[in-house]
């Protein structure tokens, strides 16, 4: 197994300082997958969506969840709070800062296009983080499958997600164990 | 005494969402809304919907929309008791999950695993992306934008996205001036 030199927890927090500050329009984990697989490649991008998809799962918000599962794995408990810590500070002023501003920004009506081009650029990331989720799914026939079912039940037909999670999730990775041990034996 | 009551029902209504909100922040505002505006009256529907667009209009998650409750109605410690309160106790799961994940980092089981659920995490993004245009009164030009900065990333994957925001807002701004 490579092991990649530890990353120092000053470097996990600046990063998730700023993916916290800078991520307007919300979509965090998009932020979090680019800086993370993308730009510093701490880690593969299948395990990076193997732990977005646990936090998805798991109860909270899912791009907490995907901080802490980041920070554990680049350095145990420390990371995980520096990541956390670090990923809510900006927001945390920001938030309170803006809503003191609020007043004077609310009268004025081109901040709702502005808002809308903000959402629209960062529901951009997330398709492109969904673009390359879909790349590694579709090197397969089981994998393009378990995708394509959990696209049509949770988002076009809006069965519940923890639902077809249940159903879909274990049938894929126990297809995937047995392709894994027919390519070894 | 009324203020001790104030935090007590921050962490009442708070932490038991987080333990509650499968799938992510968009659960949280129902729940939320019927708390802090139907059965204490914290504020008016009007005053909520404001603080949920100034959730929305600062950066980080959506979920901020709680220390913000926190904030109108116990200032800055309310705000603080309401992260504490929304975020701890799913963090806490989610690192003793994270932990005994990546403990069996390289094990032919957990490869497996990792192999099955990245495309069930794929037809997850997919279907949050699906949820945010229904969601939203977006036109084509918003579809556009997506298209476009989804191209642009996969082509330049170091492209700044915050450069991408700027232009976004600019150009959505302008289109609004121009009465388009």
């Amino acid at each position: 197994m490579d092991q990649p030199p530890p990353v120092p927890l000053a470097t996990i927090y600046a990063l998730f300082f700023r993916i916290g500050l800078f991520s307007f329009g919300g979509q965090l984990t998009s932020w979090i997958h680019r800086e993370v697989v993308l730009v510093r490649g701490w880690m593969s991008n299948e395990e990076f969506l193997s732990g977005l998809a646990l936090s998805q799962i798991l109860p909270g918000v899912n791009s907490t969840n995907t901080a802490i599962f980041v920070g554990q794995r680049l350095r145990g408990a420390w990371g995980a709070a520096a990541a956390i810590t670090a990923m809510l500070t900006g927001p945390f002023f920001a938030v309170i800062l803006a809503s003191v501003l609020y007043k004077w920004v609310v009268g004025w009506d081109g901040v709702q296009s502005i808002m809308e081009g903000v959402a629209a650029v960062a529901l951009g990331m997330l398709a492109r983080m969904g673009i390359s989720a879909g790349r590694g799914a579709v090197k397969g026939v089981a994998p393009a499958l378990a995708m394509l079912v959990t696209f049509v039940g949770v988002g076009v037909l809006r069965w519940p997600m923890l639902g077809v999670v249940a159903v879909v999730a274990p049938i894929s990775v126990l297809v995937s164990y047995y392709l894994g041990r027919r390519h070894e034996g | 005494m009324k203020d001790e009551n104030i935090y007590f029902a921050l962490v009442a209504i708070l932490a038991p969402l987080s333990i509650a909100a499968i799938g992510g922040a968009t659960g949280i505002y129902a729940p939320l809304q019927h708390e802090t505006v139907e059965l204490r009256a914290w504020m008016t529907p009007r005053e909520f919907i404001d603080l949920f667009a100034i959730a929305r209009l600062a950066p980080g998650p959506g979920s901020m929309l709680a220390p913000l409750i926190g904030w109108k109605v116990a200032g800055f410690g309310g705000a603080l008791l309401a992260t504490v309160a929304l975020y701890l106790p799913s963090s806490v799961l989610c690192y003793g999950a994270a932990r005994v994940w990546n403990r069996h980092r390289g094990k032919p089981w957990r490869r497996a695993i990792e192999a099955g659920l990245s495309p069930v995490a794929a037809g997850l993004i997919f279907s949050g992306i699906l949820a945010l245009l229904r969601l939203g009164q977006t036109g084509p030009l918003s579809w556009f934008t997506v298209a476009l900065v989804a191209g642009l990333l996969m082509w330049r994957p170091k492209l700044h996205p915050l450069l991408l925001i700027g232009c976004g807002a600019l150009v959505f701004f302008l289109l609004h001036v121009a009465g388009v």
